[in-house]
Formats: structure tokens, sequence, C-alpha cells
């Protein structure tokens, strides 16, 4: 009897300016694999289907329950954390390919580090006085805490900008984990007090204004933020404030 | 010495609060992570956070909940950090709450609070059911206001690997490993951190994230840092299996009333309930994962014969399971395929986490002067068992107190010792020793005995520990020490290479797993996660005391250490009765 394999090929690339390739791998099937743990397969035992010697392939992991988003890749030609593709829900051979926005450190890890850049420029934190002990923060309404959950379980994965047709590796656009942070912070009681200032920043290069409004973001995050509502609300914040500005310059 | 900077080594929560409080301070900081600091491992608590604010009018106290964690770790930890632990616990809540951490909220706006294992109030505050990276986030956005300040500098994709010593013997910086460029880096400062997490990778699969590989305390081990109680393993009744790691089903599935349950003659039987009425499914997570152990292996009562039982959350309602646990509850939809509000979730006990760790006096300062830990890399807060919802309470709070101290500390430092001699010193050891691991041609596969090393210690020192099989364990982890030497590398590319990294770092394992295996081995009585059933008493003539291990060619060399037990004398623990009066 034929045992059942699990075939899968990787697009693999030995630093930013090496030309990629393709290896194809096959290992014995299990009913509880995802795509992690066939790359830990396959580190164990680096051999190509057609039997080549090969190195272990290089990526990014490290909570594999979806909450720190490192290991996102392209998973079947579709943008997620590897983590949560179980291999039952597959098409086999499955592909993995690196995240095309963002440049290749090797095979199958990326540079992610604009996205930080993005949210250090876009001020997206509340400027407390101090760490000491000041008492208790202000009240905030179960509805708000619950929108605000929504955004703040953003992981800063990439998926959002993977599908955004006006973000590339050259663009300046912040993209929509971004903007949705913005919102969040002007959601709180304390960081309202400083809206202008992250305001400023999205009507700024790269802010709200180079948003296309394709909304591909939102289908593709892994936790189903309000990404589109995020940036209608943004609009109008924007929108509110440039009037201010104007009438108060 | 006031211009000079501290060196943080980790970006999870004590690490970030650490740096936050140096930062404030003026002092400027090198924060050194392995992952983008958001990636932390911190991300995984689910649960909530720990402190008595008796917002529900149960008459908790700071005192009650430090008699719970003295208690609940089998009074093992030295109690006077403890309590100003839970002392400091409301404020701590307070001042993240101000950072805007997205805490639940009630009616009137105010924050909720959750019950959790080992205690009889609603004393967890919690953001829905990823409250780890809900408090994470805060501080790394608060970290990333003083890196636009230019007060911090951050090191991401960077690996410590040693310790810059100088001949004083007081730490003066550590060496690092660029992860791309695969080049060693010396980085000198006026105190250093580790704030490097737990070792779960020691055990293979686990709750732990892939990072948690235990290799900065295991080299900082390595070079005269006293590790202590590392006999002392949590593992955590209700998780998951899987191929590549064990998932968290968080205890706050049971505060929030979820019942675990097995069929017993046809019948749902409710064992945790009827074992320990007091508390039921909510006592401390070493008894149910006990109790879990004799209902499958002893009674043989797995679900369909398997080693797994029920988690039930099916009786409550929707949109209170959605509210409180939605988190949760979606990483079993997402890994097992069956919704956990209609089905009950299947699940067993996995290693989560090390109540041992660096050893600390009461400022975090390890035995090495200049050398200080903080985080589920020191040893401090939880004695033989951790209770839930302490351990984000313990980060957040030894970085608070450690920080300030690092900074006292390296002002009150005279320029003795020569610390840019020692630097080129260890650079250059390092840089040897990455040479001889990059001609390695053998047979062994570093991932295959990483694994065999998981097993073994899965096997043999979890939650059942038998002196003849910890003995086995020991011999097997030599071996596999002995078969590191035959290791072959595959990939000698010198861009991005994670087996390199890796192999140095199993070596750190080993030792480390030497560490904890030879501890339990010693340790001949039954305390907290420490279970013997050859010894099944608590003996505290014998072992009412730290264990303190220091590296020698020869293996650890033990030690043990009177614990402070001045607030509150040790009695019995039991968990089907009420708790009595300290």
């Amino acid at each position: 009897m034929e045992t059942r394999q699990i075939r899968f090929r990787v697009k693999r690339q030995n630093n930013a300016d090496s030309a990629p390739y393709w290896e194809e791998f096959e290992i014995p099937y299990k009913p509880q694999h995802n795509v992690i743990s066939l790359l830990m397969e396959v580190r164990r035992n680096p051999v190509t289907r057609d039997g080549r010697a090969t190195t272990p392939v290089v990526w990014e992991a490290s909570c594999l329950e979806e909450v720190c988003g490192a290991c996102t890749m392209v998973v079947n030609g579709h943008v997620r954390q590897a983590c949560t593709a179980l291999v039952d829900k597959l098409e086999q051979p499955i592909t993995l390919e690196p995240m095309t926005k963002f440049p290749v450190v090797r095979d199958l890890m990326v540079d992610r580090s604009k996205m930080f850049e993005a949210l250090k420029k876009a001020r997206t934190w509340i400027p407390i006085d101090g760490t000491y002990d000041l008492g208790p923060g202000p009240r905030i309404s179960p509805e708000t805490q619950e929108f605000a959950y929504a955004l703040s379980r953003c992981m800063t994965c990439g998926c959002c900008l993977e599908v955004c047709p006006q973000y590339n590796e050259r663009s300046s656009f912040m993209g929509a984990a971004t903007m949705a942070q913005v919102v969040l912070f002007n959601l709180h009681p304390t960081g309202l007090m400083n809206k202008h200032e992250r305001l400023d920043v999205m009507m700024g290069e790269g802010g709200i204004a180079d948003c296309g409004n394709a909304q591909n973001c939102v289908e593709v995050c892994p936790k189903e933020i309000p990404l589109t509502t995020a940036i209608a609300e943004l609009g109008r914040q924007t929108t509110i404030k440039a009037f201010k500005d104007l009438l108060w310059r | 010495m006031a211009d000079q900077r501290l060196i943080v080594v980790g970006g999870g929560l004590a690490g970030l609060m650490a740096t936050i409080r140096i930062a404030e301070m003026g002092v400027p900081v090198d924060l050194f992570s392995v992952v983008p600091v958001k990636r932390s491992h911190s991300v995984c608590a689910q649960g909530g956070i720990n402190a008595a604010v008796n917002w529900k009018g149960e008459g908790d106290t700071p005192w009650e909940h430090f008699d719970d964690s003295i208690y609940g770790g089998d009074f093992l930890a030295n109690q006077p950090p403890v309590k100003a632990m839970c002392e400091a616990a409301p404020g701590i809540i307070f001042l993240l709450d101000r950072m805007g951490v997205t805490f639940n909220r009630t009616r009137e706006g105010l924050l909720d609070f959750r019950r959790f294992g080992g205690t009889k109030h609603h004393r967890t505050a919690f953001a829905g059911a990823t409250t780890g990276q809900q408090l994470l986030y805060a501080l790394d956005e608060q970290v990333r206001r003083y890196e636009a300040a230019d007060l911090v500098q951050k090191y991401e994709g960077w690996e410590f690997l040693s310790l810059i010593l100088d001949e004083t013997g007081r730490c003066r910086g550590l060496t690092a490993l660029n992860q791309r460029t695969m080049q060693v880096h010396p980085f000198l400062g006026g105190a250093v951190m580790l704030a490097t997490g737990g070792p779960g990778i020691i055990f293979g699969k686990s709750t732990n994230s892939q990072v948690n590989t235990g290799t900065a305390a295991g080299a900082a081990y390595q070079q005269g840092v006293c590790y202590a109680n590392g006999e002392f393993i949590q593992v955590h009744p209700t998780a998951i299996p899987g191929e590549d790691k064990l998932r968290l089903i968080s205890e706050s599935v049971r505060g929030e009333g979820g019942r675990v349950w097995t069929y017993r003659d046809g019948k749902p039987w409710y064992f945790l309930e009827e074992w320990y009425p007091a508390y039921g499914n909510l006592v401390p997570r070493d008894i149910a994962t006990r109790a879990i152990f004799k209902v499958v292996f002893e009674l043989a009562l797995g679900v369909n014969g398997e080693p797994m039982v029920y988690l039930d959350v099916t009786h409550i309602d929707k949109a209170t399971l959605d509210r409180k646990l939605g988190g949760v509850l979606e990483i079993y939809e997402k890994f097992m395929g069956d919704d956990p509000r209609k089905i009950p979730m299947k699940i067993f006990p996995g290693m989560h986490y090390s109540m041992g760790g660096l050893w600390v006096d009461f400022d975090h300062m390890t035995n090495v002067p200049g050398l200080f830990a903080a985080g589920e890399v020191d040893y401090q807060y939880h004695g033989a068992n951790r209770l839930g919802a302490n351990s984000l309470l313990s980060c957040i709070y030894s970085g608070q107190i450690a920080g300030p101290t690092m900074v006292r500390f390296a002002h009150a430092q005279s320029a003795n010792g020569h610390a840019q001699a020692a630097a080129e010193q260890e650079t250059k050891r390092q840089e040897e020793l990455f040479a001889r691991l990059r001609k390695l041609d053998g047979p062994e596969n570093v991932y295959v005995l990483a694994k065999e090393l998981g097993e073994w210690m899965t096997a043999n020192v979890t939650v059942i520990r038998d002196n003849q099989k910890l003995r086995e364990t020991d011999n097997k982890i030599l071996e596999l020490m002995e078969r590191w030497r035959s290791l072959g590398l595959h990939d000698q590319a010198g861009w991005a290479n994670q087996e390199l990294s890796f192999v140095r770092q199993l070596w750190n394992m080993l030792e480390l797993a030497r560490v904890i295996t030879l501890g339990a081995l010693r340790r001949d009585e039954s305390r907290g996660a420490h279970y013997k059933p050859a010894f099944p008493d608590r003996d505290d003539v014998r072992f009412l005391k730290t264990t303190k291990a220091r590296w020698t060619s020869d293996g650890p060399a033990f030690s043990y250490e009177d614990v402070d037990t001045s607030l509150i004398t040790p009695r019995p623990r039991k968990y089907d009765t009420e708790k009595t009066a300290a």
C-alpha cells in the first residue's frame, strides 16, 4: 500500500539581491500537520523530494498561536500566518512564498521594520506623565472598550499591506494597520488630548490621502480588525481637522 | 559613570518595563531582542493579571493575594518580595490602565475582574482573552515613544551570546550576534539585565514560543551565574496537543465557569469538583494537572481511551463567551476545527512555565555584580508553583523595580576594571567558538537532537518524577552532549543562518536541562509542581530551601539556601477544604 504523503513547494532566496528558486519537499502524512510542522520536518531532514541534500528553510516564527504575527507568509497564494495553515485544509502541492511587499531577508523571512517605523511616525501611544502611582485611568464604556480591543489586536503582521494596491517596497504609504492604530489612540480619553499630532501625520506624506479604498485589507486581516470602518473614521477626523485648520489659520 | 548606557536583553513585559523605567530617569538604554519586541512571548498570556483591588466587595486585600501566592507556591518563595509585589499590584493595573490597555469594563466603566485558580476572589483584570498581548503592546508603545526621543536604541534580530566580565568579576556588557550578518559584536554598559523568558523549548513541545530556548540563561549560568529552583516546572492542565507545539487553553476558561470532566459509567464525571469541593475547577495548576494524569493513566478514563479530558463551556451563553473568552476559543476553533461554544474542548496538560530561573537578590541582581534578571528568567516570585495571572504581574513588577536599581548601581560604580580589554577578549572567544561550529561536519542533525531532548524531558521531568528515570534522563543528556560534538552543519551560509545559531543554543539548553533534571533528582520530597510518588509529602525540614546550581566542568554543583518565611508560617497546603487563615 502506498503511504500517504504531503507535498509542498518552497520559494527560496539566499538574500535580498539573489534570484529566487523553488524547492519541492515530500513528507509522510500526519493528521495534525500545519505549515510550521512541515518546515520543522524539513529541518530535521533537509532533503528535497528528488533526494537532493539542501539547507533548512529559513522562516520567522514565535508564538504559533496567531497572536505574534511573526510567521506571516504567502500560503497557496494567500497571505496569512503559517501556524494556522492546517495541512488538511490546503490543496497540494502546498506552495510557500515570502511576502512580496517587503524586502526578503532569506527564504520566507522578510523585513517588516518599515511598519514599526510607521507606528513611530504616527505617534501611536498614550503620552503618560510617568510610571508612578497616579491612580486609575479614565472610565471607559464597555462598548468603547469592545471597539478599542478589536483595533488593539493588530499584530503588525503586514497582511493588509501585502494585498494593498497602493503599497509597495518603495511607497511611503503607512497603510491600514497604522491608520487603525491612530483611530485607536484617538479613541482613548487621554489619547484624545493629542489627537491633532496624529492627525497631522495622517494628513501628510504616506497618510490617508494615499488610501485607494480598495478594501482588500479588511478581507485578509487574520484578526478581523474593522479596518475599513477605522479608515472611514480617520477620514472623518482628518476632514474635520482640515476644515478647522483652514478656519483658524 | 552617569553618562553610561544600560543594557536590557529581552523585549517581553519585564524587559520593556525595565526599559521604560530607566529611560524615564533620562538614562539611555540599548534593548536587545531576537524578535521584534512586539512579537515577544508575553503575547501568549491569555487570562489576565492579578491585583487585589476588592472592586467586587469580597474583602480581598493585598495580604490575601500575598497569602494565596505563598500558599499556592507551597511556601518555597522568599516572602518579602512576594508581599511587595502584591502590594504594588493595584498600582500596576492602574498604570497599565493609564497607558491605554483595553481592559474589559463593567457597566460603570470601571475595570472588570474575573476569578482565577488558587483563590476565592475576583482578582484578575483582563483584556478579552489576549491580556498578555494587550499589556505587551501598551509597553511596546511606551518604549517606542522613548525610541522616538532617542533614549532607547533597539537591537531587534540580535541574539545574546555571553556576558563581558572584567577582571574583578563585574558584568560590564555583553556580546551579541547579528542574526543576519552572523557577526559577533561587543556592547558595554553600566549594568546588564537579562529578561529573556523561560526555557520551554528544552521540553520540545510546550506552550512556550519558539524563542523560549533558555539559551541566554544557559550561557550566563556557564559564566558563573547561579540558577535557582530549576526543578520547578509548571505543567498547565489545559493545553491542546499539536505537531509543532502545545497550545494553551487559558485558565480563564475555568475562571468564567468552564468545567473539566470525563465519562465514567457512561455519565459525565466532574472529578475536580468531586475531589476538591472547596475550589472545584479552580484548583491551582499542579493540582489540576495531577488529577487529570490520575484520571487518564491510573483510572484509564481518558476520552475515547486517549490521553485527554473535556473542558466544557457549552453551558455558558455565547455572548458572554465571545466577550470574555473570544480569543482563546478562537484558537481552539482554528486549530481543532470544532466550535467550543457547541462541543466540549478536548485538552491535556502541557509544559508551560519555569518557576525556577537565575538566582537574584531582592533588588533583582544576580550573584554577578552588574548583572540583573527579571521576568520568567528569574526565580523570585512563584515558589514551587505559580498561580495563574501572577506571571504578567511578576514580569512587570520585577522590571519596574530592577530598572531603577540598575541605574543606581551604575551610578555608584567607579571605573575600576578594564572593560575594553574584557570586551575584546570575550568577542574573540565567541568568534573562535563560531569558527569551530562552522566546521562541524559530523552525522548528527541539531534539530533531531533537540527533539530527543524534548521527548526525554517531557516524559521524565514534568508531572511525575522517579529517581531512576531522572538518572537515566541525565545520562541521556550527557549522551546528547557527546553527540552534539558530532553534529553536521547543513547550512554554511554567512547570512541569516538559523541552524548555526541553534547549534550554539542547543548546547546551552543541554546545560540547563541537567540543572533541571539533577535538581529534581536531589529533591526527595513533593512540593508544588515537583511530585515524586516515592516521596509523596512535603519535607520542610530537609527541603524548605532554595536550590542553587552553579556551573562546574563536572556538571552542576548544588547548594541549598534557607527560604525567608518571616511573614507567614508554613502550613499544609490543601484544596479540598477552605484555606485556613494565615
